[in-house]
């Protein structure tokens, strides 16, 4: 694996970037120090695991119903994450559990909601696709695609309203990008100017649908032009990357400017869900990216480069990640299932 | 040929208005174009311009006129190289516009309803329209709380679609009082949002016509959320507007939704018919700290009653209101049902047949105990709904009342309903799609087996 990457897969279907970019140049990647590489390959690496198991455990027959995993897409919530701060809201579509992860929500409680018990965030009701945590302002894990951008442009409404400067970082799919009222609510942020960062995971298919089948405009940061929302194109596998743009479009909002649209380009490993074949894209296509653009590899071969850890040192943290994964399946597998009479509460307050 | 100016309608629910104003006066040459008068709807104030070229040659009624009947001659026109002086008062012509206007639903009688339970004896009483009512509820709850604002479309500057936010903007101002682009979807979804973070939207569709662009927002988002989180993520909002029929206004804009909401767990879907309760419940419905669909009805919004002059008058959501009482035959109903039941009683304790009336004012959480109750009494059942019978609310309440009242029950329950069809926009045809007086009339007989 090399240190230093040339024209990855993903970057191959891109635009120059000065074309690509409408109002502002392309963010250069974040210099990261040592903390910085190491925090990200940790939370990277968690989230990798964590999705790994849960593939594991759904082909175990522990897990039902949908399950949307993040395995490729790790650098972009564990990226902006590190540009955000406590009070930032947080919202995304049903490929949820990275971000409740980077947030610090318990492994235990997303696993066991995945497996449906008790235990889980949402006792169990809400499933792989409806988390959320008033603690660390994450409303979901939503399964419409597409209703978390309104959600999220409203979100950022309530913040303004209150006067704080907290913003919120409402993120969705080239899929997404195309539903009707991500436009309407791209018109109101900006009308309003609402501090809302539109985080656009462009992985390249809409479940198994290329975005040049289903895309007029791939260029997905040219998607606020005619509402004068300022875009820029990220490489997602890139941690730095990411964090650099997120710190940018953040400060953007934050100072009062309306929103800001991030295209984080990136790639998911996994079929849609669990139980998509995946015969619209090549074995080779996905090799390409799993050697040439690893958003965890890359980190890891900087990490080495560096010197800001030895194998030994990273082995550490495998194992650490891999307690924590193991201790919240045994507890997902473990826990009981809700009690019945859990069937009518929490429908009204 | 003199021609006679007459009073218009300036909307689909206006059967009078104000003459507010005369721009011009008698012997005043006018073209086609010129503004004659101004008038003031329940809903706004209009300019009448006019048609045809003259000399007026008369004014019939003085401005300032409150309560001129749509038709009604208001000023005479002297055609060119006539006396206008000597220009006679026409018959009016043209009457069709007059007859189809006609065919609306007699207006309601101001709050002829017995004492009130829910009104301690001796409070002091003001009449106000359901307009009214619904805007000082509001208003009231903004002072009370600075988390609630109001947002749709034409709220603010607009002054409301239908005047129910007049004055709203000119209090709170536009951070709380906020016009909406023409994108229910997406302002339905961000007020969600809003109400997720904690603030309490009230958002108002100009129609619930116009609020199925948003359903989804309203069932999977806000009416789910708080379930799917395990009962962490709750959504204090209220979604309000005209539903149903009004008049004349075709198919796509007069859908009665009510059975739409009251199907959905996790929504309260709340429909008043008097103004005490459309305030009492609309404030109330601002504290839920729950989804609430607020059904309100274009053509109650002009009609005057009684309200209490009570601080912080609140109705409480999901109790029924017996407004007449009887011992024949238990009608229920609710919104605008209630003045076809009303006016039906009329005509049937002519007959000697005493109804008894429930209004609901809730339809979820539907107040069963009080339907088994007047049911048991009467043991017979009539229901009345401007919504289509297949899956209606009354399909429930004679589902419910079966199982629940089965032993007492003397005659099947039979529904009165808007028909299987699409709304008609021919006046003849209008009226026949939705229920009526005869109907209901009907209805209660058959349960009595006359």
């Amino acid at each position: 694996m090399p240190a230093t990457r040339a024209a990855p897969a993903v970057k191959a279907a891109r635009k120059p970037a000065a074309e690509a970019t409408p109002n502002l140049p392309v963010t250069p990647p974040a210099v990261f120090s040592r903390e910085e590489e190491l925090e990200s390959y940790r939370m990277m690496l968690l989230i990798r695991r964590f999705e790994e198991k849960s593939g594991q455990m759904y082909g175990m027959g522990l897990i039902g119903g949908f399950c949307h995993l993040y395995i490729g897409q790790e650098a972009i919530v564990t990226g902006v994450q590190m540009a955000s701060k406590d009070g930032d809201a947080v919202i995304t579509g049903y490929r949820d559990h990275g971000h409740m992860l980077a947030l610090g929500m318990d492994a235990k409680g997303v696993l066991a909601e995945l497996t449906g018990r008790r235990g889980g965030l949402s006792k169990g009701k809400g499933g792989s696709m409806h988390m959320f945590s008033r603690e660390q302002h994450f409303y979901g894990g939503n399964g419409i695609v597409g209703a978390q951008v309104s959600l999220g442009t409203g979100l950022a409404f309530a913040n303004r309203y209150r006067g704080n400067d907290n913003v919120s970082l409402t993120y969705f799919g080239d899929g997404a990008a195309n539903q009707g009222q991500v436009y309407e609510s791209f018109n109101m942020a900006e009308l309003w100017k609402l501090p809302v960062v539109y985080i656009i995971e462009n992985n390249r298919y809409a479940m198994g649908t290329a975005v040049t089948r289903a895309s007029a405009q791939t260029d997905f940061s040219r998607r606020g032009i005619s509402f004068n929302i300022p875009g820029e194109q990220v490489d997602g596998m890139d941690v730095r990357a990411v964090k650099a743009a997120a710190d940018k479009a953040i400060a953007w909002c934050r100072a009062g400017n309306g929103p800001y649209i991030l295209e984080m380009q990136t790639y998911r490993y996994r079929g849609h869900s669990m139980s998509d074949p995946a015969k619209y894209r090549t074995r080779e296509e996905v090799q390409k990216v799993r050697d040439e653009s690893d958003p965890i590899e890359m980190v890891r071969s900087r990490i080495l480069d560096k010197k800001f850890a030895t194998e030994d040192d990273l082995k550490k943290i495998d194992g650490d990640v891999r307690n924590i994964v193991n201790e919240a399946a045994e507890f997902a597998t473990n826990d009981p299932e809700p009690d019945a009479s859990e069937l009518y509460t929490d429908i009204l307050i | 040929m003199s021609i006679n100016v007459l009073m218009p309608a300036l909307s689909p629910t206006m059967e009078e208005g104000k003459l507010a104003k005369w721009l011009k006066k008698a012997g005043d040459r006018v073209k086609s174009g010129d503004v004659l008068a101004e008038i003031e709807t329940d809903k706004a104030t209009m300019e009448v311009e006019a048609v045809d070229e003259g000399v007026i040659a008369q004014i019939l009624v003085p401005e300032g006129t409150e309560n001129v009947k749509v038709n009604t001659p208001i000023a005479v026109i002297a055609a060119e190289g006539e006396d206008a002086s000597a220009a006679p008062v026409q018959k009016q012509a043209g009457a069709a516009p007059a007859a189809a206007k006609s065919t609306a639903a007699p207006a309601a009688p101001v709050a002829a309803a017995p004492p009130d339970a829910e009104i301690p004896a001796g409070t002091k009483m003001m009449t106000m329209t359901v307009r009214e009512a619904l805007r000082d509820a509001m208003a009231e709850e903004m002072r009370r709380d600075g988390d609630v604002f109001v947002m749709g479309e034409e709220v603010a500057e607009y002054q409301g679609a239908y005047k129910v936010t007049q004055g709203l903007l000119q209090e709170f101002g536009a951070k709380r009082v906020i016009d909406t682009p023409i994108t229910e979807h997406g302002f339905a979804g961000i007020a969600v949002g809003a109400g997720m973070a904690g603030l309490k939207p009230i958002v108002e569709f100009m129609t619930f016509n116009f609020a199925m662009q948003a359903i989804d927002q309203i069932v999977n988002s806000a009416a789910k959320t708080l379930y799917m989180s395990g009962g962490q993520m709750g959504c204090p909002i209220v979604f309000r507007g005209p539903n149903g029929a009004a008049a004349r206004v075709g198919a796509q804009h007069s859908q009665d939704f009510t059975s739409w909401y009251s199907n959905i767990p996790g929504l309260k879907v709340v429909a008043p018919y008097s103004a005490a309760d459309a305030k009492g419940l609309l404030k109330s419905a601002i504290r839920d700290p729950n989804p609430i669909i607020f059904l309100e009805n274009e053509i109650m919004y002009g009609q005057s009653f009684e309200v209490p002059e009570i601080e912080d008058y609140l109705v409480p959501i999901g109790k029924a209101k017996t407004v007449r009482p009887g011992k024949d035959v238990s009608i229920i109903t609710w919104s605008i049902g209630v003045r076809y039941a009303m006016n039906a009683a009329v005509e049937l304790e002519k007959e000697g047949i005493d109804v008894e009336i429930i209004d609901l004012r809730t339809i979820r959480p539907m107040d069963l105990e009080a339907i088994l109750t007047s049911v048991k009494k009467t043991g017979r059942c009539v229901t009345i709904e401007e919504g289509y019978p297949q899956s209606g609310v009354g399909a429930e309440i004679a589902a419910q009342v079966m199982t629940g009242a089965f032993d007492y029950l003397d005659a099947p329950v039979v529904r009165v309903t808007g028909k299987d069809v699409p709304m008609p926009y021919a006046a003849n045809l209008e009226k026949l799609a939705l229920p009526s007086i005869p109907e209901v009339v009907a209805a209660v007989k058959s349960v009595l087996y006359r």
